[in-house]
C-alpha cells in the first residue's frame, strides 16, 4: 500500500525470487470475468437505450430486444454476484484484495505517495516508486470509479430491473428507494444510469491505457500479474 | 346472495350524534336506477377494483346501509382537465351515478350555488362532518407572492385549502397538479406552484396522477375508498397500486414490437403504419406508472399509443422538465446545459481518450529520447 511497506515485502521476497504473489486465484478469475460482463453491460445497454434497426417480418418470428435485454440482465447478474464475491474475498484474501475498498485517507505519507504518483503520470518525475499492489493513484481511482461505481450501477441498474419484474419484487423491494430518491420519476434513473456507462467506460479507457503504460513504463510487472498473480520487479 | 335493504332502505342509522345523509342505494334509487342495474354496478365495481366476485355483495351491502361519505372539492391552480375527466366516467355507471354516489357537497365548478351561498355550504360541511369528510383537490396551491396567484372568494387558495383540510379524514390528490405540480410548476415555476403532499402534512394522502387521470380510475378510487370505509394500498410514492403498480409498457398491446426490436423509426414510415413499438420515437411507456394501456379512455376507446403516439408520461413527476416527449435518451439539465445522457457521457469518454492518446504520445517521445539520450551512454550493453 505504501512504498514503504511494499519495499520491505519486496525486498523480504526478494532474497529468494524478485517476484511477490499478489492476485490470488478466485481474485483473477473474479477481474475477467468482470470484465467481460462490463463490455457486454456497456454494449447491450447502449443499444437498449438507442435500439438497432427496425426488425422486419413478424413480430413473432424476432426477438431481439428480448435477447438484447436478456444479455444485459444476465450480465448484470454475473457483475452483481461477481461484486458480492468480491467484497468476500476482501475478507479471506490477502491483504491486497482490500485495497479498492479502503483508503488509508487519514495517512498523510499515503496522499503525498498519491501526488507523486501524479507527478509521475505529469511527466515531473524521472522514476516511480515500487509496489507489490495497486500504487496509491491507481488504488484512489479504482475506489472512485470502480468501487463506488460499481455501487452506483447496481443500485440503479437494479431499480429499473424492480421496474420490469414489478412491485413487490425482490429488487423493487430492495432497490425501489432509488426511484424516490431521485425524484420519482424513472426516467431520471435511466438517464443517470446511462452515464453510469459513460463514466464506466472512461474508466476502461484509461484503466486498460494505465495497465499497459505501467506495464512498459514503470518497475514491475501490471498485466501478466493478472493472468500469473505474480508481480515482476525489473529492478 | 343479495340481501335487499329494508323498505325504504336504510334511515338515518344516528351511529354517534353525527348526522348522516342518505346511503348510496337510496339515492340510486331515488334517481330511477333499478336494483338490476345497482346489482350490476357492483359486480363491475368489484371486476375494476381487482377483487373477486365475493366482493360484489359486499359493495351492494355497504352501498345499502352505509351513509354517503360528503366529499368537499376544491380547485387550486388547474385547468379543470380532471372534472372533465371525471364527469365522463362510464364504468362505475354514468356520471350522475357516480356525481350521486358521492355526497359531492362542494364543488366550485360543478355546484349550482355560487358566491356566498356557496361558500356557505363548505363552512357547514366542514362543521357537521369534523373529521368525516373527504377532501378531493384538483389543482395545487401557489405559495409565491403568499399566494396571490390563485385568489378565490378574496382569499389566497393555500389558505382554504388549508383550512378544510384541517378537518378532514383523508385528502385525494387528482391529477398531476395536486400530486406532482404538473406544468405549472414546471420550470422555472414562476409561482411556485406546490404539490398538495408539501403543504399539508398530517393527512393521509391518496395521489391519483395523470394529466388528467382516467376517469374510471378516479371513481373507482373514490369508490374504493367508500365501500371499505379504508385507504387503498398505496406504493412508495402514494399511488393506489391497484392503478398505479404497473407501467403501461408492462401491459402495452404493442409490446411484442418492443421484444421482437420492431420499431417505428419516423412518424410517416411504414412501421408507424403497421403499428410498431414507439420506443423510439420517444415513448414514455416504460416510465410511466399508470393504467391507459388496460383500462384505456373515453370508455375503453382507445389510448394514445393506441392512437400512433407515444406516451409523454403524463402521471410521472415533473414530466414537463424531463426533456423531449418525443426522445428516448433525454436530456439531463444537471449540467447547466440541454445535452443527454449521450452528450454528456460520450464527450466526457472521447475527451479521456484523447487525453490519453495524447499522454501516451508523450511517453513514447520522453521515453524515446531517455533511451538516446540517457540509456545509451550509461547502460553497458
Amino acid at each position: 500500500m505504501l512504498a514503504e511497506q511494499d519495499q520491505f515485502e519486496a525486498e523480504r521476497s526478494a532474497r529468494m525470487v524478485k517476484a511477490v504473489y499478489v492476485y490470488e486465484a478466485p481474485l483473477r478469475l473474479w477481474h475477467w470475468v468482470n470484465a467481460l460482463a462490463i463490455t457486454v453491460l456497456a454494449i447491450t445497454g447502449y443499444f437498449i437505450g438507442l435500439p438497432l434497426p427496425s426488425v422486419p417480418g413478424e413480430a413473432s418470428n424476432s426477438f431481439l430486444m428480448g435477447y438484447i435485454r436478456f444479455a444485459h440482465f444476465a450480465a448484470a447478474y454475473i457483475f452483481a454476484i461477481g461484486f458480492i464475491g468480491r467484497i468476500y474475498w476482501a475478507f479471506v484474501g490477502n491483504h491486497h484484495a482490500r485495497q479498492i475498498f479502503i483508503l488509508p485517507v487519514w495517512n498523510m505519507k499515503w496522499w503525498s505517495e498519491v501526488f507523486y504518483e501524479l507527478r509521475w503520470y505529469l511527466f515531473l518525475v524521472k522514476e516511480p516508486k515500487k509496489y507489490v499492489g495497486h500504487n496509491p493513484l491507481a488504488q484512489l481511482m479504482m475506489f472512485l470509479f470502480f468501487t463506488v461505481g460499481a455501487v452506483y450501477m447496481i443500485c440503479t441498474g437494479f431499480a429499473l430491473y424492480g421496474e420490469g419484474l414489478g412491485e413487490g419484487s425482490w429488487a423493487s423491494q430492495m432497490f425501489g428507494w432509488v426511484m424516490t430518491a431521485v425524484g420519482g420519476n424513472s426516467m431520471q434513473v435511466h438517464s443517470w444510469h446511462r452515464l453510469g456507462m459513460w463514466v464506466t467506460v472512461s474508466f476502461a479507457v484509461v484503466h486498460i491505457y494505465a495497465a499497459i503504460r505501467e506495464d512498459i513504463m514503470s518497475r514491475q510487472s501490471l498485466i501478466s500479474t493478472m493472468i500469473s498473480g505474480w508481480r515482476m520487479f525489473k529492478d | 346472495m343479495f340481501r335487499r335493504a329494508p323498505a325504504g332502505g336504510v334511515k338515518k342509522t344516528n351511529e354517534g350524534d353525527t348526522p348522516m345523509t342518505d346511503t348510496f342505494y337510496e339515492v340510486l334509487r331515488r334517481q330511477g336506477i333499478t336494483r338490476r342495474s345497482f346489482l350490476k354496478f357492483c359486480s363491475l365495481t368489484a371486476t375494476s377494483l381487482g377483487l373477486g366476485s365475493a366482493f360484489a355483495p359486499k359493495i351492494a351491502h355497504a352501498l345499502e346501509t352505509k351513509p354517503r361519505t360528503p366529499v368537499i372539492w376544491l380547485h387550486g391552480l388547474e385547468c379543470t382537465c380532471c372534472s372533465e375527466s371525471f364527469i365522463r366516467s362510464a364504468h362505475p355507471l354514468t356520471k350522475d351515478v357516480v356525481l350521486s354516489m358521492l355526497s359531492l357537497d362542494y364543488d366550485d365548478t360543478l355546484m349550482a350555488a355560487a358566491g356566498h351561498q356557496a361558500e356557505a355550504i363548505l363552512e357547514e360541511v366542514k362543521r357537521k362532518y369534523k373529521g368525516n369528510y373527504i377532501l378531493a383537490v384538483e389543482g395545487n396551491p401557489p405559495l409565491n407572492e403568499d399566494g396571490m396567484f390563485c385568489i378565490q372568494s378574496g382569499r389566497p387558495f393555500i389558505e382554504k385549502l388549508k383550512e378544510t383540510a384541517a378537518d378532514c379524514k383523508a385528502i385525494i390528490s387528482w391529477g398531476s397538479c395536486a400530486s406532482w405540480g404538473c406544468v405549472q410548476a414546471a420550470k422555472p415555476n414562476p409561482t411556485r406552484a406546490t404539490p398538495v403532499h408539501k403543504v399539508i402534512f398530517d393527512k393521509p394522502i391518496i395521489k391519483v396522477p395523470g394529466c388528467p387521470p382516467i376517469a374510471e380510475v378516479m371513481t373507482a378510487v373514490v369508490t374504493y375508498m367508500l365501500t371499505f370505509d379504508k385507504l387503498p394500498e398505496l406504493d412508495r410514492q402514494g399511488r393506489p397500486k391497484m392503478f398505479y403498480g404497473q407501467r403501461i409498457h408492462d401491459k402495452c398491446y404493442r409490446r411484442p414490437h418492443f421484444d421482437a426490436g420492431q420499431f417505428v423509426e419516423e412518424w410517416d414510415d411504414d412501421q408507424a403504419r403497421m403499428g410498431y413499438c414507439l420506443y423510439k420515437m420517444g415513448c414514455k411507456g416504460p416510465t410511466t406508472y399508470n393504467a391507459c394501456s388496460t383500462v384505456r379512455w373515453n370508455d375503453g376507446v382507445s389510448f394514445p399509443i393506441q392512437s400512433g403516439h407515444g406516451c409523454i408520461g403524463c402521471s410521472e413527476d415533473g414530466f414537463w422538465d424531463k426533456g423531449s416527449f418525443y426522445d428516448r435518451v433525454t436530456d439531463i439539465k444537471q449540467f447547466g446545459v440541454e445535452a443527454n445522457a449521450d452528450k454528456v457521457g460520450g464527450t466526457a469518454a472521447a475527451v479521456v481518450g484523447a487525453s490519453v492518446a495524447a499522454h501516451a504520445a508523450v511517453t513514447a517521445l520522453a521515453r524515446a529520447r531517455q533511451k538516446t539520450g540517457i540509456d545509451t551512454p550509461k547502460g553497458e550493453d
